[in-house]
């Protein structure tokens, strides 16, 4: 069966409601005191792994979708990345706000010094680019630098389940299984990850076999 | 309020001050009053819904009323050398808030999983170079011994703090009951093992990868001072057992997970012990493990902790840690001659 855009309207609403639940079970939780004596760090973990949960869905969504033939599910590539977005943000602004209690001075200090959270933080930063360049219109301006900028997903895949990892005291198996899992998923595209990598390594010889390319065809 | 001429004649003569019997609420009335207040206040959400959907809500939330463990009440003095001005953790906060592996690793599940911890009979054993070892029951742990209520600062390593009022003995008192040898020179600790009762222990994605049963040890010099307290008690009551029932040790001036719960052993010895979070990660945590604003935790800085208090999310305090979580004038001399930054 193909996925027709009526049946992608349907998807998409059904992705939002996935992806949103989870929050409102957040909220719900702490609001009826159901989130444990001190909340902030159930809150801080939940919306990590959050975070962590719909980026392994967004990269699932290509592998699925060239498996099963089902080219118009790539559209929901973008719904899924913003709330990778979203979550991250949440886990971000629970942490400052919540238990740093806006001390600034000492997020950056923090930042800086500690290896785990710049790790986070760099995953941030690149969460942050892939959205603001997520739009269409940003998308036609940046013709072929799009593609590259969106191929660093890979590296927030690789920096995230670190800073979990990193993070945690003793409770390492969680981490390892998502380390797995996200090795499995770039592992599937090994080909695609070698070529940006190679891509970026030596330009001229890959401008060359493209160029060699282009003429043949 | 009846005077004995009221009584005599049939007829009382209240002063003008005194309320008259309709204007007195019940005590019952009273009490419902506050418990109707109270579930409103379980959240603006819970009062904004309709009855049976708030019915349906906390059902499938959780607050399906498992039978909490029963704790009682003890007779204890409260010594004012050991009390301090902070103001104390809502109990409700140090009941829910903790960290006990073996009921698991976040910091609701010992809440969630240890109400059915079964501490009667428990056996309670000090060993080693002692003159008289002894085994304590439940019940001498709560007679043999005055209690008293000490109000202590906790530190945890995670950054995070609470003011505790607990009841218990000093570790020194039972020690010297013992009677220790002079050979020696450290005291170790030794959780309960029972993977039965405790999910963490059986299974190591629960349990969070440490070598049960958990140990803890601290010099001698250390354990005589007047600050380590076995608490059997909170908040006036017997330890529920996420807080570590029966029997727990406190070391106010050092991280929590020195301060072991739920203790069935205590061995006098002449070399110092293994530790079990010394044991996991060498490099993180130290055998002293004393509260130390100058020297981080490797993932994170120890110089402010996140105050638990009372009130909601946002009523948080961060505030600067103390050197020995303020407990320098009795315990630094113990570290004259020790560089804290090597033996953290």
């Amino acid at each position: 069966m193909r996925l027709t855009s009526r049946g992608l309207f349907w998807l998409k609403g059904f992705l939002h409601l996935c992806f949103m639940s989870p929050i409102i079970y957040l909220i719900v939780q702490v609001l009826t005191d159901n989130a444990g004596g001190d909340p902030v760090q159930y809150i801080i973990h939940f919306t990590g792994m959050g975070a962590i949960n719909s980026l392994i869905v967004t990269l699932l969504i290509s592998p699925i979708a060239k498996k099963f033939k089902q080219g118009l599910l790539l559209q929901t590539r973008r719904l899924v990345g913003l709330y990778v977005f979203a979550y991250a943000c949440l886990h971000i602004a629970a942490f400052i706000s919540l238990d740093l209690l806006f001390a600034w001075g000492f997020l950056f200090e923090e930042i800086i010094k500690r290896p785990y959270i710049l790790v986070g933080f760099t995953g941030f930063v690149i969460a942050s680019l892939l959205t603001i360049t997520s739009f269409q219109a940003v998308k036609r301006n940046m013709g072929k630098r799009w593609q590259s900028l969106h191929n660093w997903v890979y590296v927030l895949a690789v920096l995230a389940p670190i800073h979990f990892y990193w993070s945690v005291k003793s409770e390492i198996i969680e981490p390892s299984i998502y380390i797995g899992i996200i090795m499995f998923l770039l592992w599937i595209r090994r080909r695609q990850i070698k070529m940006w990598l190679i891509k970026k390594e030596t330009p001229t010889e890959v401008s060359k076999v493209s160029a060699k390319a282009d003429s043949q065809s | 309020m009846v005077s004995k001429k009221g009584f005599f004649k049939g007829i009382a003569n209240p002063p003008s001050w005194a309320l008259k019997d309709h204007q007195v609420t019940p005590e019952g009335v009273f009490r419902d009053r506050r418990n109707i207040v109270k579930a409103l206040g379980l959240g603006s959400l819970g009062a904004s819904l309709p009855g049976q959907v708030q019915a349906g809500l906390f059902d499938l939330f959780g607050s399906d009323d498992k039978p909490a463990f029963a704790v009682q009440g003890l007779d204890y003095s409260k010594p004012s050398a050991f009390q301090i001005n902070d103001k104390l953790t809502p109990e409700d906060k140090i009941i829910r808030h903790n960290n006990f592996y073996e009921f698991g690793t976040s910091k609701q599940d010992p809440f969630d999983n240890a109400q059915s911890f079964q501490v009667d009979p428990w056996e309670l054993k000090i060993e080693g170079l002692v003159d008289k070892p002894l085994t304590l029951n439940l019940h001498d742990l709560t007679t043999k011994f005055g209690l008293e209520e000490r109000t202590y600062r906790l530190r945890c390593v995670e950054a995070w703090s609470m003011v505790v009022p607990w009841v218990g003995f000093s570790l020194a008192e039972l020690l010297k009951m013992a009677g220790v040898s002079n050979k020696a020179t450290h005291v170790a600790f030794e959780t309960l093992f029972d993977p039965d009762q405790m999910p963490g222990q059986k299974n190591r994605l629960m349990g969070g990868g440490i070598h049960y049963p958990y140990v803890e040890g601290v010099t001698i010099a250390e354990a005589m001072n007047e600050l380590p307290f076995l608490a059997v008690g909170l908040y006036g009551k017997t330890l529920p057992p996420q807080n570590g029932a029966p029997v727990r040790l406190v070391l106010p001036w050092k991280y929590g997970f020195k301060s072991i719960k739920s203790v069935v052993k205590i061995r006098v010895t002449d070399k110092q012990p293994p530790t079990s979070w010394n044991q996991l990660a060498s490099s993180e945590y130290g055998f002293y493990a004393n509260v130390n604003p100058e020297v981080d935790h490797p993932r994170w800085s120890q110089a402010s902790e996140r105050s638990i208090g009372e009130g909601g999310l946002f009523s948080a305090k961060r505030i600067p840690t103390q050197m020995f979580n303020g407990y320098g004038d009795s315990v630094a001399d113990l570290y004259k001659n020790l560089d804290l930054r090597k033996y953290y």
